[in-house]
């Protein structure tokens, strides 16, 4: 199973904070999990397709969209850092 | 490799303490560098002092022990500092309270001075905090600013 975790403003603009899910084998790396999480339920997830607004990390690490996912990994979607 | 102290709390901390702490850390040391961050008022044109202010620090707490710890990692890489320290507070804070504190020691005063900068110029950017602010007039995140990202792009090499 995927965990999937929603921060700040992302998890209140998707209505979202933590969700556990089974990606389907064609899912392979985070720009696919974002367009089946989008298919899934266009209305609220449609956002996280900016990635100008939209940060991912894997394992708590930050990474790029062609980042590889084998399907029981924790991914974070936030926006751009405030902290400081 | 330098000795790095992470903290992610709530609670206030002490300046005075912290750089103590930083002080008995390190040994032979000719210099030692404390950044404070303190949450400015919101800027308003209607502001009056009376409006009550808050400001909230959201992290993700699975990642941000992680992310400073590998910038202070990094800062050590880059230059000789045999410690730093690093805390930043999270949950409900008000104008003048105290945010965040890093804190260098080395040898000579340009490695604390720099590695101290370029830690906050990093924490700002790489490390999952966001603020809220509230007041009166409602609720809103603060927005990303480009210039901090300008801030630590000009550390890359």
């Amino acid at each position: 199973m995927l965990t999937l975790n929603y921060f700040a403003s992302i998890r209140e603009a998707t209505g979202r904070s933590q969700d556990e899910l089974k990606i389907p084998d064609s899912v392979a790396n985070v720009r696919q999990l974002v367009d089946f999480l989008v298919s899934q339920d266009p209305s609220a997830l449609s956002l996280l397709a900016d990635e100008s607004r939209v940060l991912v990390a894997v394992n708590q690490t930050i990474v790029d969209r062609n980042h590889p996912l084998a399907g029981s990994e924790e991914v974070a979607f936030f926006p751009p850092m405030t902290g400081g | 490799m330098s000795k790095s102290f992470i903290s992610v709390q709530q609670q206030d901390f002490d300046i005075k303490y912290e750089s103590d702490q930083l002080r008995r850390d390190a040994s032979n040391i000719g210099a030692m560098v404390t950044f404070t961050g303190l949450v400015r008022e919101i800027q308003q044109q209607e502001h009056s002092p009376q409006q009550r202010q808050e400001l909230f620090l959201e992290h993700y707490p699975g990642m941000t022990g992680k992310a400073l710890q590998d910038i202070a990692v990094e800062a050590g890489r880059r230059w000789a500092i045999p410690c730093c320290r690093i805390i930043h507070r999270v949950g409900a804070l008000q104008p003048g309270d105290q945010i965040v504190f890093v804190g260098t020691a080395s040898t000579h005063r340009r490695d604390a001075f720099e590695a101290a900068e370029f830690i906050m110029d990093y924490l700002k950017t790489k490390a999952p905090f966001w603020k809220r602010q509230t007041d009166a007039s409602g609720s809103e995140w603060v927005e990303h600013r480009d210039s901090d990202d300008m801030a630590a792009q000009r550390w890359i090499k």
